[in-house]
């Protein structure tokens, strides 16, 4: 089968690999019809995030049909349509029970290398580097599913590829930032980044009750997104002396309620700051350039909640503890439950609530992905969201 | 509002543990797994060495680092006004003593032969500065015979009264180095490191499965399933109740067989084996199994010995390779949560082989 395969920093080749097949009695065998490049892959693309191999496949947004089930799974037959949630988790463990399927403990056969470098592991990912367990990822024409007796959702006849592809990852991540914040009417919500998730945290804001939400961030074309189809109000940070100051004034000095970091580690700026930050990382002193964070911790109202859902690789410095500490901050994070929220999310779209198409500006086939990850990593062609059609 | 009310203790003496509790409603639990590291704080184990160790290896570094780097400067604070070419050279070679203590202290878990070492070299150091203020001019001779070492001539003779501070100091590190290890040497040893010393390997590992404990024990009595999640087995059978036989993949393809037997089993509490006398390789295990609080399923609690093939060397050497028993053993415990909590070890497409692979699917068989 054809697979997108990493083969070094900035080197995507899409070849010929073996078809994947049943390994655990629990798996399922889906063969993809829609894929779609996500803003982490872009971290792996460029090489910041540690313990990748030269021909992992990647891709962990992906749907699909099933095509071969394990012995084990009951609740899927050949031919179901089905779209995958991104994190791979067992339904068994104590995390799953409790509905926290991004830090399931049975589905990262590497967890004694996550273990050295977090402290604990967190769940399986598909295509996501050996610190989550090696899985060949989505970005290919057959992918194996494993646990898919609990992660596959059933895709309901009349809805398109497009419209249900992102459960898999984008809609329920960008809702979760929002449902983070404990959104409480006449709300001010920020949100750092306009990418996909940027803009699903901006809508997912408002549908839980927000009375604004301003987003940051320093491309035109996503500002006008989120401003003419999420309806926010927009900061271009590269056109403003201070966004501090911005938000003070839209908040009559009070200051966001709520702050999301949907940017994570490959955050821009400029100034003494972003050159130690950007040294530090090409140096492998710290992979991550956390400015959004820093950012809107520094923005966020005493008593705020911050919601950090942008990708993290490592550690971090000047972190603004003094801020968190005595303004009674709190910090919220974690890799999408993405299996807490399909199902709500997936009535959400069934009832017209909202339509996650409206990030998608390409279009483009699977042996086309080495020119979508260069388009998307550039921002070229005012790059959004790349769906791959196989 | 409720608030918590404190017994007192009387006019500042303390009570004993019990009565002295802040929580004095709050029952005391007698889980022996807490209790076993109760004794950290134990102030005869002498903890406190661990800090004043770690403080002196710094101190050597720096000033092994200022004597090897700049000897001139050092040797005039010690009153040695102009150093000789030699002079010179046995202050760098003193620095560099200085910095391998140093590492040495710092790079150990229990340093006591690396403080140790700081004391011989205070003796060395102090003798050198005793041979200064006795012969200030280091054998500058009056019939001229004598070749001068550390000092060049009679007018750049040793400042005395440096000399002296410079000797007071390095007595009053002396002081510290000696307390310190003896402190260290009063650490028990744990029972890992005592079994090492035998040659032997302990491996520990703690694990909370979400299983009730009655279906754990189950699992565990079961010698048979352990090569389900034990990759270095091959096969366990039971013979018997209490006897089993094994066979395990040693290293270079080699197949090792022993047969062991259950020492004890608590039901729903313990299981050890060990095996039989006249074995290829002495290993034993033990099992504990408790509640965890809260509704949390069961601890396990594993610990594993054995004598590894090859002795350490070639544990370290299989490290490389990830097939280094600790890990093995580590590896073990948590593929035996995720076969008893999902029903099967979990593969990805690099993990099916062992060593580095890309994430894509293969056709060789799995390992």
């Amino acid at each position: 089968m054809k697979a997108t395969c990493w083969m070094g920093p900035q080197k995507m080749v899409v070849q010929d690999v073996p078809d994947p097949s049943i390994l655990n009695q629990r798996d399922c065998i889906v063969k993809v019809s829609s894929t779609a490049i996500c803003g982490s892959d872009l971290h792996l693309y460029n090489g910041f995030l540690p313990l990748m191999e030269s021909g992992d496949i990647m891709g962990h947004e992906f749907m699909g049909e099933v095509v071969e089930v394990g012995r084990e799974v009951r609740n899927l037959k050949i031919g179901d349509r089905v779209v995958v949630p991104f994190t791979i988790s067992c339904g068994n463990c104590a995390a799953c029970e409790a509905g926290a399927f991004s830090i399931c403990e049975n589905s990262n056969p590497n967890a004694y290398i996550a273990e050295k470098m977090l402290g604990h592991s967190g769940a399986g990912i598909y295509g996501y580097s050996h610190l989550t367990g090696g899985f060949a990822g989505g970005q290919a024409e057959y992918v194996r599913v494993p646990f898919a007796d609990i992660g596959p959702l059933k895709v309901p006849d009349g809805l398109t590829d497009d419209q249900v592809l992102f459960l898999s990852d984008i809609l329920p991540t960008g809702y979760m930032a929002a449902e983070m914040c404990g959104i409480k009417p006449g709300d001010t919500v920020a949100v750092w980044g306009c990418g996909p998730v940027g803009l699903f945290a901006i809508a997912s804001a408002y549908m839980l009750g927000a009375e604004r939400v301003i987003a940051i961030d320093r491309f035109n074309y996503r500002l006008r997104k989120a401003q003419e189809q999420a309806d926010a109000i927009t900061i271009n940070y590269e056109k403003v002396d201070s966004v501090q100051a911005v938000l003070n004034d839209l908040t009559a000095g009070r200051g966001p309620d709520h702050c999301i970091d949907a940017v994570g580690m490959e955050g821009h700026s400029h100034g003494i700051q972003y050159m130690n930050d950007r040294a530090k990382q090409m140096l492998r002193i710290h992979p991550d350039r956390p400015i959004a964070l820093r950012e809107a911790i520094l923005a966020c109202r005493n008593g705020g909640t911050v919601s950090v859902i942008g990708t993290y690789a490592g550690f971090i410095d000047k972190f603004p503890i003094n801020a968190v500490m005595n303004r009674s901050l709190t910090i919220k994070s974690g890799q999408c439950h993405v299996q807490r929220y399909m199902k709500p999310l997936l009535e959400r779209i069934q009832n017209g609530d909202i339509d996650p198409t409206f990030v998608i500006s390409h279009h483009m086939s699977l042996s086309d992905a080495p020119e979508a990850y260069r388009i998307f990593n550039r921002k070229e062609e005012n790059c959004e969201k790349v769906v791959l059609q196989a | 509002m409720t608030s918590i009310k404190y017994k007192s203790t009387g006019s500042g003496q303390t009570g004993t543990a019990a009565s002295s509790s802040a929580l004095p409603n709050r029952t005391h639990s007698d889980d022996s797994n807490l209790q076993r590291y109760q004794h950290i704080s134990d102030e005869r184990r002498g903890t406190g060495g661990r800090n004043m160790a770690d403080a002196l290896g710094y101190f050597s570094i720096a000033l092994g680092l200022a004597e090897a780097l700049a000897p001139v400067t050092m040797s005039r604070m010690v009153g040695i006004r102009e150093p000789s070419g030699s002079g010179r050279r046995m202050m760098r070679a003193m620095g560099m003593r200085e910095i391998a203590t140093g590492v040495g202290i710092l790079s150990s878990y229990r340093p006591r032969n690396a403080v140790r070492a700081r004391v011989a070299g205070d003796i060395m150091d102090l003798a050198f500065l005793t041979r200064t203020l006795v012969r200030p001019t280091n054998g500058e001779s009056r019939n001229g015979k004598l070749r001068p070492r550390v000092f060049r001539n009679d007018k750049h003779s040793a400042d005395k009264g440096r000399v002296l501070f410079a000797t007071a100091n390095v007595l009053a590190v002396t002081a510290l180095d000696i307390q310190t290890a003896r402190q260290l040497a009063r650490q028990p040893d744990t029972r890992t490191s005592q079994q090492r010393k035998k040659g032997m390997i302990i491996v520990r590992r703690s694990i909370t499965v979400n299983k009730p404990i009655s279906e754990v024990y189950k699992f565990w009595r079961d010698f048979g399933k352990f090569p389900g999640f034990m990759r270095h087995l091959q096969s366990v059978t039971m013979l018997g109740e209490s006897r089993s036989h094994w066979i395990a993949h040693g290293p270079a393809g080699k197949r090792i067989e022993w047969d062991a037997e259950i020492v004890e089993d608590v039901p729903d509490k313990l299981i050890s084996w060990r095996s039989l006398p006249g074995s290829d390789v002495y290993n034993a295990g033990t099992v504990e199994l408790q509640e965890a609080p809260g509704g949390r399923g069961t601890e396990v609690r594993v610990t594993l010995e054995y004598d590894p093939p090859f002795g350490r060397l070639g544990s370290k050497a299989a490290k490389l390779w990830r097939e280094e028993p600790t890990q093995q053993v580590e590896d073990s415990i948590r593929q035996f949560k995720v076969m008893i909590e999902t029903g099967e070890v979990l593969l990805s497409d690099a993990t099916k082989q062992r060593g580095p692979h890309a994430a894509q699917p293969n056709y060789e068989p799995a390992d």
